[in-house]
């Protein structure tokens, strides 16, 4: 089991070569034989995802919690200075699990909803799980940058080939807007490189930039985290991106793309600009409490019940801003958590959308309503992640909030009571939306017909409610695998902040 | 005499140019119609010969020839290889095309020959004079070609538009020369320098005459303002022929660029790296600005190398070695890239003839998946978006222009990339997600192979071209740095 040589470049590089391996399939096939590749590239797709998840458990079961430091390195040196370096600690390795995690329940939702170029369809998906892994692995910054932006392309063909009406408005909007934020940041990290004379990601966590250098290098890589994340006002890509995108390509979006801007700020601005994230701290609070209180109350008003759950996501990404940077140990390992049960959560929400939608062909709330008489399980389901959406306790949801809210509560009592009146909002949204599908009459008479869940859809959803509610019992699950590299980075912070007071800082 | 032979055989590439030049002009003349296929196909290959012998080893890494008129250095091996290499190819699909139009005739790849000839004086010009010959040998090639569809009204249209505003760039040329010879006594490359860097920053004369001098040059890459006359040229001219614009014209008038600001004015970086900076400003915007509005695939490819003349301009405004080896890095990979989509826009054909327009691409990811998978790669790479190769190129050119205090520039040109990306994302955006329209017949082999083997390129062979073009583009650059 121990000492599988490079690891994290077999979880990272498995997908690619399923991808590789359909696209051969596709290539090479003869004319009778496309429609078997056509049948089969599902169950390959599932087939590739699942071994990738095996193969990330193993690398957790080989990660050493303990241990703050980042393990399982890899570096192979490739010309001008590049270098094809991979290391995970304990706040990326979960983040992997997660995207593992989520691919395989995406390829099985897929089966038998995507209807034309299912090859292809498979194809990018496979591309975009190891690209996404990838960005959770770099140990090296223009690795990171390099898969980070990498990602759009095929994200940007899933929106809009597989994509509802609008899809062509979505995918631009959604590729032209992350792609300004990553441009910003692009600069930055060539500065970075520049003044630091290293790109491995090790080095540069150790390197104390001038203060007034860090605050630019802090906005150039806002620009791009918070259009990921994304941040209020940042975030009207985000609900077309989202409606627009098959079912599948929302979880991924919601589930682990949002995810790289929390895990940006997390690795990259609090570390490697302690006094700049201090300084800016204000500003995201104001900009994180704004996000809560205001998409909760959008998302209040949305018709449309992916939209919906787009505006929820907004606001709960506002609960990670504000952990991020109360810059305590608690915001952390608040905002850590977040992010995770927020994959799990936003995922299964869109997932329960894709369920009636596959069945109605529409995703208007008002198209619903009595569900309940008919898809009994499909009600409970629905039910525990609307309550895990609003942070009920026993879910994984409420440990997020609540550890974030303590971890600002330190910092900012205001910022943490704004923080808290968003969430009776969310409570507002989420159990308007449940009465709304779920009880009352059935007055739409399309509705008669609609089915329970099937097998398949409760294979998907099983794993998801275990996880949400194993999160929301044993926190310490995470919390010990997060907690020692949470504190080398606060020890970090602070370091950084000390040299800053005692006015040792001019370099650069 | 001894010092003529060994001048002559330093020159191997060029005499065997002329020489391949004179005997295949004659075969074409006398073989007639019958001729012109194997002419051509004659001067594909003497091309590529050339380019081998371009790469032969220079003693002591710098060599002038005939007095210091023209210099051997391994820039000017960079800019004979990649320019001989991208004739060729050119060339190669030209053929493919002129036979399907029914249109071969010997001059065509004759007209090619000597404007490879006149490129190969260009890269290696060590004086005004040489500079000038150069540059006019080739142009006027590429004048006749834009015109060489002669039943085409708009073809002969853009080859007498890019005649005239060609014609009036050799004058700015002209006289920007002049200027530096009147004021600096020298027509060699060393005496301008010795006379721009005894008279302190350089007097008025002289700077007005290295304006003048890039103004001329300028029309050559296409900078903005001096573009006009490229998207009509572009669009009127015959797509083989576009192909041949965009690539080796611009990589020997780049390399010639760099060879007078690096040479003898550098030492007025200071005052050069504002006209360059403007330049490169106005190419990136307008460029994909006016890229944006454009229909037709070749205006729009027009305006993409105009944008693309300015990114490379950013490495060339921070007037340092890694910006010229940033520079040429770019160039790199600009000729490959555009050598791959002018393959897949000659592969753009119907039964009833070649379309031009940006919306006949529709659907051809599933007319034909693998040219689209190419098409999108080339797209995505030209586009900037890693892990592409372009990206990296990007990557270099920013990367000189941070370490050359130009921070703003390179946000500048990050911003554009944006708009940039907007044009080339359209263009997938029509080959992915729109319905199937009629499809083309099917591409022949010279179009598969060079859109299929430029795109794998861009990706999993970007592991060993990028280092290597890396590595090569430094040793080109030190070669302007030996002396300074």
């Amino acid at each position: 089991m121990s000492d599988l040589p490079h690891l994290l470049s077999l979880i990272t590089f498995t997908p690619l070569i399923g991808a590789l391996l359909l696209v051969m399939f596709k290539a090479f096939a003869r004319a009778d034989d496309k429609a078997v590749v056509e049948r089969n590239a599902p169950a390959v797709a599932l087939v590739t995802s699942l071994f990738t998840f095996v193969l990330s458990v193993m690398a957790l079961i080989e990660f050493n919690p303990a241990d703050p430091t980042f393990q399982l390195v890899e570096d192979v040196s490739w010309f001008a200075g590049f270098h094809y370096r991979m290391g995970v600690d304990g706040i990326s390795i979960l983040l992997v699990l997660l995207t593992t995690f989520l691919m395989p329940l995406c390829f099985i939702a897929s089966m038998g909803t995507i209807k034309s170029r299912i090859t292809e369809y498979m194809i990018a998906f496979l591309v975009l799980e190891s690209l996404m892994i990838g960005v959770f692995c770099a140990l090296d910054i223009m690795m990171f940058y390099v898969f980070f932006e990498a990602g759009l392309i095929p994200m940007y063909l899933i929106i809009g080939v597989w994509g509802g009406d609008n899809r062509v408005y979505a995918s631009f909007k959604f590729f032209l807007y992350t792609l300004l934020g990553s441009v910003l940041m692009l600069i930055a990290v060539i500065t970075m490189i520049n003044v630091a004379g290293t790109s491995n990601m090790i080095e540069l966590l150790h390197f104390d930039f001038a203060p007034g250098l860090q605050t630019w290098l802090w906005l150039a890589f806002f620009a791009s985290f918070a259009v990921k994340l994304p941040m209020w006002p940042f975030h009207t890509w985000l609900p077309d991106a989202h409606v627009q995108a098959p079912t599948a390509g929302s979880v991924v979006l919601a589930g682990v793309l949002l995810k790289m801007g929390g895990y940006g700020f997390i690795r990259f601005s609090l570390p490697m600009f302690p006094l700049a994230s201090q300084y800016f701290a204000p500003m995201v609070f104001a900009l994180s409490v704004i996000a809560i209180i205001y998409t909760s109350l959008v998302a209040f008003r949305q018709t449309d019940m992916k939209k919906l759950i787009a505006y929820s996501s907004v606001a709960h990404m506002g609960f990670v801003t504000m952990g991020l940077f109360a810059l305590n140990f608690t915001g952390l390992q608040g905002a850590m958590f977040q992010m995770l049960s927020h994959g799990l959560i936003s995922g299964a929400l869109f997932l329960i959308v894709g369920v009636i939608y596959d069945r109605m062909h529409t995703r208007e709330i008002a198209a619903y309503g009595g569900l309940v008489h008919r898809m009994p399980i499909y009600a409970a389901i629905f039910l525990l992640f609307t309550m895990a959406n609003v942070g009920l306790p026993a879910t994984s949801g409420f440990i997020g909030e609540i550890l974030t809210l303590v971890g600002v509560f330190q910092v900012n009592t205001w910022v943490a009571f704004g923080a808290t009146t968003g969430i009776i909002f969310s409570a507002v949204y989420a159990l308007n939306l449940y009465r709304e599908v779920m009880y009352g009459e059935m007055t739409n008479p399309k509705l008669a017909k609609i089915t329970d869940v099937t097998r398949k859809e409760l294979i998907i959803f099983a794993p998801l409610v275990l996880g949400t509610l194993i999160l929301g019992v044993l926190p310490n699950l995470v919390t010990d695998i997060t907690g020692p590299a949470i504190e080398a980075l606060i020890e970090r912070i602070d370091a950084g902040l000390a040299l800053a007071a005692s006015g040792g800082v001019d370099i650069g | 005499m001894a010092d003529l032979v060994s001048n002559i055989t330093a020159m191997a590439p060029e005499v065997f140019l002329v020489v391949t030049a004179l005997v295949l002009l004659l075969v074409g003349a006398f073989g007639g119609r019958r001729m012109a296929g194997p002419v051509n196909l004659a001067i594909v290959v003497a091309l590529i010969i050339a380019a081998g012998l371009a790469l032969r080893d220079i003693p002591n890494g710098s060599l002038e020839l005939f007095g210091g008129a023209l210099v051997l250095d391994h820039l000017s091996t960079f800019g004979k290889f990649s320019a001989l290499i991208a004739s060729a190819l050119s060339l190669w699909l030209a053929h493919g095309y002129l036979k399907t139009e029914n249109r071969l005739s010997a001059e065509f790849g004759i007209l090619v020959l000597f404007a490879s000839l006149g490129m190969l004086i260009m890269v290696s010009a060590n004086d005004l004079l040489s500079l000038y010959i150069g540059v006019e040998m080739q142009s006027l090639s590429l004048y006749v070609l834009a015109a060489s569809n002669r039943d085409s009204l708009r073809s002969s249209e853009s080859g007498l538009k890019y005649f005239v505003l060609g014609a009036l760039s050799s004058g700015l040329l002209l006289y920007g020369a002049s200027l530096i010879y009147g004021f600096s006594g020298s027509l060699r490359f060393e005496g301008i320098a010795a006379a721009a860097t005894g008279s302190g920053s350089g007097s008025v004369g002289l700077i007005v005459g290295i304006v003048f001098l890039l103004c001329g040059l300028a029309f050559k890459i296409s900078a903005v303002p001096f573009h006009m006359w490229t998207p009509d040229v572009y669009e009127g001219a015959p797509t083989p022929v576009t192909t041949f614009f965009s690539t080796a014209p611009k990589i020997a008038a780049m390399v010639l660029i760099a060879r007078v600001l690096f040479g003898p004015f550098h030492h007025l970086v200071a005052d050069w790296q504002q006209v360059v900076i403007a330049l490169s400003v106005l190419s990136m915007c307008i460029g994909y600005l006016g890229a944006i509005m454009q229909t037709n695939i070749k205006r729009l490819m027009a305006y993409s190398s105009i944008a693309n003349m300015g990114y490379a301009l950013i490495a060339m405004a921070s007037g340092t070695v890694q910006g010229l080896s940033g520079l040429l890095f770019y160039m790199g990979l600009y000729l490959i890239t555009t050598l791959g989509i002018f393959a897949c826009i000659l592969a753009m054909r119907r039964s009833e003839g070649m379309v031009e327009q940006i919306d006949d691409l529709a659907g051809l990811s599933r007319a034909k998946p693998g040219l689209a998978l190419a098409l999108t790669a080339l797209l995505f790479s030209v586009a900037g978006i890693p892990p592409l190769a372009g990206f990296f190129g990007k990557y270099f050119v920013f990367m000189a222009a941070v370490d050359a205090n130009l921070t703003w520039l390179a946000i500048l040109g990050a911003v554009a990339s944006v708009v940039g990306a907007f044009v080339y994302l359209r263009l997938i955006k029509i080959v992915w997600f729109d319905e199937p329209a009629e499809p083309f017949v099917p591409a022949s082999f010279a179009q598969i192979s060079l859109a299929g083997v430029s795109a794998l390129l861009m990706l999993p062979g970007a592991i060993w071209l990028l280092p290597a073009l890396a590595k090569w583009s430094q040793i080109a650059a030190a070669a302007m740095f030996v002396h300074g």
